[in-house]
């Protein structure tokens, strides 16, 4: 079944970092559950592959950016871990030569 | 002035008409509660935060009770699940990641019910991003059950549940994406409604299946759910998916009461306790005594629906959870670079469950096994969906118990994923197929001397919760 190279590959594709011992019990786990959905493989599908939810349909809105107050700003803001200013910082991601 | 409010019996409707009558006002009200909390929340763990400004809320309610300007929930204390925002408090999700983050707007429904002068007494316990069916797996303590401290509130909305059982508030909010109303409440013996998708709006709540969300309420009684369902539902421009009372137009079968299918081959499991099939035989038949005509439906391809729930589930979980990034909002965790960052922020602040949950999710929609999974499912979904619909065309509710037993001991189950998930067997399906489903008290079954309730499930047309209130109602003055 699943290896735990596969699992190390599915951490890496989500950012987040595993321990050993998790990567481990994942294996187990993901066997587990893979083996109850694998069950999906016997169904005869017979309609077509969309998901259909009621009546639900595409809601279009003009794209415009709407302005938000200085107030409202210094909210958002504050949430943040870490700020310079108005911006929220980040750490370099381009090396300068 | 202390005050003796019969809590154990009261309900929305029964407060709203003691509160115009002046026997007692919000404040006292909202004292009682905060009295019950005090004494109780230290064992049963049903409430992460209480709001500090109740009382006052409660004394602003009292003013406008006075002036005759009292809606149907003016005064009513209301306890409120961690994943729904209410600006300036802390939202959490019960999550590490969260611990210290501050709504910085309220979501849609706190807005309705703000406007309503609802008193919010707190924020409940939860699984992590409402992910799980036990609050085993909050990062902040596991909800007990307050008929059995040795048991599960239930979950995801464990807490909600739990605060409205123990009374420790009148009523609650909770979010339901595959049973996560509808199962705590059958374990703590109170009404929860999975309201149909798109009839309250989202905006507001912390997205995790996005194509099977919904807010509803926790409730004493039916008619309690449908006076708290009325002031939450409606169309929001900040919620695309949200519908109007035209979206629908529910045509009724019975002519004077409601017909009722029950898909016997779906009950016939190993699973299901022989004293939650006794007590559901038995609400049939009040209703059946009440004059519904009840009939066996089949639903042919209903056996599926757990293994396709988490296989969509997983997938909508890994793409909502990319926000938490350490960035904007929440935790963060420094580490070498900016890449590192992001490892070491989602290692250390989601828990086990959220964690499981993404990688399937990433699993499932990786190339090479999108058709075997996503799209597959997809199309079960589908064909799940127009076996409703078929057995719609001959019943106006279907009928199931909602849990396959009562509330189970805490730790049971948490060894083993796919047990656990087994626990949403009967109440995926609402969320898979859009349709509204209302789990009530039907009974109790005796364990270790402890009685511990049971729950009747009514599901129903999309937009047709109107049926399901009646025959809540109707159960219940049996």
């Amino acid at each position: 079944m699943i290896t735990p190279a596969e699992i190390t590959k599915l951490a890496q594709l989500s950012r987040i970092k595993l321990t050993d011992a998790d990567t481990q019990s994942l294996v187990k786990e993901f066997d587990s559950i893979l083996g109850y959905i694998d069950q999906l493989k016997k169904v005869d599908v017979s309609l077509d592959t969309e998901g259909r939810v009621g009546a639900i349909k595409n809601i279009m809105r003009p794209d415009i950016a709407e302005d938000t107050s200085p107030a409202d700003r210094e909210k958002l803001l504050a949430e943040a871990p870490r700020r310079e200013g108005d911006f929220v910082a980040v750490k370099k991601i381009i090396a300068q030569d | 002035m202390p005050m003796n409010i019969d809590l154990k019996n009261l309900t929305i409707a029964k407060a709203q008409d003691a509160l115009k009558k002046g026997e007692f006002t919000s404040v006292q009200l909202t004292q009682a509660y905060l009295d019950q909390i005090a004494l109780k929340n230290k064992d049963i763990n049903a409430y992460l935060e209480v709001y500090g400004d109740a009382l006052k809320a409660a004394a602003h309610a009292d003013e406008l009770i006075k002036a005759g300007q009292a809606g149907p929930l003016t005064g009513i204390p209301l306890a409120i699940k961690d994943n729904i925002l209410v600006k300036g408090k802390i939202a959490s999700a019960s999550s590490k990641i969260l611990e210290n983050y501050h709504a910085t707007y309220n979501a849609t429904v706190i807005s309705k019910l703000g406007r309503e002068r609802m008193v919010f007494l707190g924020r409940t316990n939860m699984d992590e991003f409402a992910m799980g069916g036990s609050t085993e797996n909050s990062a902040f303590g596991v909800t007990k059950n307050p008929h059995d401290t040795s048991r599960v509130a239930g979950g995801s909305s464990g807490g909600s549940a739990a605060a409205v059982a123990m009374d420790g508030a009148l009523c609650a909010l909770g979010s339901d994406t595959g049973g996560s109303i509808r199962q705590p409440a059958s374990f703590c013996g109170v009404v929860g409604l999975k309201p149909t998708y798109g009839a309250v709006s989202r905006y507001g709540v912390m997205a995790m299946g996005s194509s099977l969300d919904q807010i509803g309420p926790f409730t004493k009684t039916v008619e309690d759910s449908e006076i708290l369902f009325n002031a939450i539902r409606g169309v929001d421009v900040h919620d695309s998916t949200t519908i109007t009372e035209e979206t629908y137009s529910p045509a009724r079968i019975g002519a004077k009461k409601p017909v009722i299918g029950v898909p016997r081959d779906f009950l016939k499991g190993d699973g299901i306790d022989p004293a939650m099939l006794a007590a559901f035989e038995k609400s049939l038949a009040v209703l059946k005594g009440k004059g519904y005509e009840i009939k066996d439906i089949s639903l042919p391809n209903i056996s599926y629906s757990l293994m396709v729930y988490y296989v969509l589930m997983p997938a909508e979980v890994s793409s909502n959870m990319a926000r938490f990034d350490g960035v904007k909002y929440g935790l963060y965790v420094d580490g070498a670079d900016g890449i590192a960052d992001y490892f070491e922020t989602r290692g250390a602040g989601f828990g086990r469950e959220v964690i499981r949950r993404v990688l399937l999710g990433t699993y499932v929609l990786s190339s090479g096994y999108y058709d075997a999974y996503y799209n597959r499912a997809n199309a079960v979904r589908a064909m799940i969906t127009e076996d409703f619909n078929k057995a719609f065309q001959s019943v106006d509710i279907i009928a199931t118990p909602t849990t396959p037993s009562a509330a189970f001991k805490i730790g049971e189950k948490t060894a083993d994923p796919v047990a656990m998930y087994l626990e949403d067997i009967f109440t995926v399906t609402a969320n898979l197929t859009g349709m509204p489903a209302l789990s009530i008290p039907c009974g109790t079954t005796t364990i270790d001397g402890k009685e511990l309730p049971l729950g009747l499930q009514l599901s129903g047309r999309h937009g047709d919760e109107k049926t399901l209130f009646e025959a809540g109602k109707d159960y219940e003055g049996q």
